[in-house]
């Protein structure tokens, strides 16, 4: 992902120019946008599964009369959010809401957020188990291509200096700062950068894959051992669940960090693969 | 970052009326409903199903459980009491006239009462129930493998489905739902007529009802009356092979 355009002589920077790098190459491109649009349909089409059972429960099995852990639900004029014993009133977002028709719903999630907009479970479950399998196939191949075209190894691997407590400390406080990278430092992904990429392309989802599979009855007989490692069928649909916010959440730092980094040359990069480095900051920062 | 603040504003103060989000619900609402992208969508129950029928061998067992293992209560769904006097003079008479009509593609259609099924071999599994809405339960069921009644009837080679008829009636039609010939012949595909050890509560299927372990609850047909070998599924119901297949679109195969 580093290969200058231009060539970069760090003792001899020309002020003006402007140096671009070839920082994104065409599979990342590619799967990039394609898990845009995926995650977003398998998100909203999961909101509308679990608006048909909106309980969550740990263990093999669950239902209406069985303790539930996290619950969506609504009063005669209120909706809310249970977890534990934490109780949090939600009308008009979750629970109890006013549709684009002005008709009060009590589904759990509201129609803006779901595939489709108004309840059918049959509709959501066929948009989210058709992007399922664009999800795996895609994930399967982009984390061959990482592997065998490199990208792993010359990317994302940390190296052992960027495991240091006070290097990574030192990454915390300068995003905390909102000092980003620049110059040639830029063109390289910082540890934070590697930990959340890696994070999100080998374990959260693989996760979701592996956890959306231990639901199914067909998966359970063929593959008994995944019940084991999740702790039942029930407890695989709870970790689903909180793995798919976490996913939302990495989306919103994504995003704050793409706004504040540059949204323009982000996306840019994004598209075209050609990244234009920010100029070294003067105070050597 | 004030120039992100502002036109984000902006952007929330237009959609701030609910009238101003319609257009693009709308346009998702058209987009799913369009055939051509249902078709598409569709494709996924095939991969789901052929994908399963090749990498998990078609005899493996749904898990079994111990009775320490068995929910506290059973959650009934679907039709918890079927309407009309037939049914509620089977109710009154402990389901002693009840018979299940085995027909179609078998060298001999015949009925069984309940006490010939329960002189048949029985067979008893603790197993998950899975509802499509996403809850579990687990029960102990007893009954008779549907391979036995379906190797007495002699089942033709060119049956390809069996379909179950039943007594419940939903809106304008008797349920009825259908498997292929490896699920139909699976060890663990039973006619049960007990749930954890007392005979089946009517709310649960009374007094026959169909386990069907490694798939979603609404192929469970409840109250069978009669068990049908077709080579087709296209003169049934409206062709999907399932009461709520041809209704609202559930897919044919449940197994995910």
């Amino acid at each position: 992902m580093a290969e200058a355009e231009t060539p970069v002589a760090p003792s001899a920077p020309a002020p003006l120019a402007t140096v671009r790098v070839y920082r994104h190459r065409l599979p990342t491109r590619i799967w990039h946008w394609v898990n845009a649009v995926t995650l977003l349909i398998l998100l909203m089409s999961g909101l509308m599964i679990f608006n048909a059972h909106p309980r969550l429960y740990w263990g093999e099995y669950g239902a209406n009369f069985d303790r539930a852990w996290l619950v969506i639900g609504s009063t005669a004029d209120s909706g809310y959010l249970r977890i534990g014993s934490l109780r949090v009133e939600t009308t008009g977002v979750l629970g109890r809401w006013t549709n684009a028709e002005g008709v009060e719903k009590t589904w759990a999630f509201p129609g803006w957020a779901t595939i489709p907009t108004s309840y059918n479970l049959a509709d959501g479950r066929r948009w989210h188990l058709f992007f399922a399998w664009v999800l795996a196939i895609s994930l399967t191949l982009y984390m061959l291509w990482t592997a065998i075209g490199g990208h792993l190894t010359k990317d994302l691997h940390v190296r052992r200096s960027e495991w240091s407590p006070r290097h990574i400390w030192h990454d915390i406080k300068q995003h905390a700062r909102l000092r980003f990278p620049k110059g040639e430092a830029a063109a390289r992904f910082n540890i934070l950068q590697k930990l959340s990429y890696i994070g999100v392309i080998f374990v959260l989802l693989p996760l979701m894959i592996a956890t959306g599979l231990t639901m199914s009855p067909g998966i359970n007989a063929g593959a008994p051992w995944l019940l084991d490692l999740f702790g039942g069928r029930q407890s695989a649909r709870s970790i689903h669940f909180i793995a798919a916010w976490a996913l939302v959440a990495f989306f919103f730092v994504h995003i704050a960090m793409v706004l504040l980094a540059g949204p323009v040359n982000e996306i840019r990069s994004m598209v075209s693969g050609w990244f234009r480095l920010p100029p070294e900051r003067k105070d050597g920062a | 970052m004030s120039e992100f603040v502002m036109p984000r504003r902006q952007l929330i103060a237009r959609a701030g009326g609910l009238a101003a989000t319609l257009p693009l619900l709308s346009a998702c609402d058209a987009i799913n409903d369009a055939p051509a992208v249902r078709k598409i969508l569709s494709m996924g129950e095939e991969m789901n199903r052929a994908s399963q029928r090749a990498l998990i061998d078609r005899n493996a067992l749904a898990r079994e459980f111990t009775r320490a293992d068995l929910s506290p209560i059973f959650r009934a769904n679907g039709t918890r009491l079927p309407a009309g006097a037939a049914y509620a003079a089977h109710v009154a008479r402990g389901f002693a006239d009840w018979r299940v009509a085995v027909t179609g593609l078998v060298a001999k259609p015949f009925s069984l009462s309940l006490a010939d099924i329960r002189a048949m071999p029985q067979r008893t599994q603790i197993t998950r129930h899975d509802c499509v809405e996403g809850w579990s339960a687990i029960g102990q069921w007893t009954g008779v493998q549907l391979s036995r009644i379906l190797t007495a009837a002699g089942v033709k080679d060119s049956a390809r489905y069996i379909v179950f008829r039943c007594a419940d009636r939903i809106g304008d039609a008797l349920y009825y739902e259908s498997c292929d010939m490896v699920d139909a012949r699976h060890p663990q595909t039973i006619l049960a007529w007990a749930l954890n050890d007392a005979v089946l509560p009517i709310a649960n299927g009374a007094p026959l009802r169909l386990r069907i372990e490694r798939q979603l609850g609404y192929k469970h047909a409840k109250y069978v009356t009669g068990i049908e070998a077709v080579a087709s599924l296209d003169g049934i119901g409206a062709g999907k092979g399932g009461y709520w297949e041809d209704r609202i679109d559930y897919e044919w195969y449940a197994g995910i």
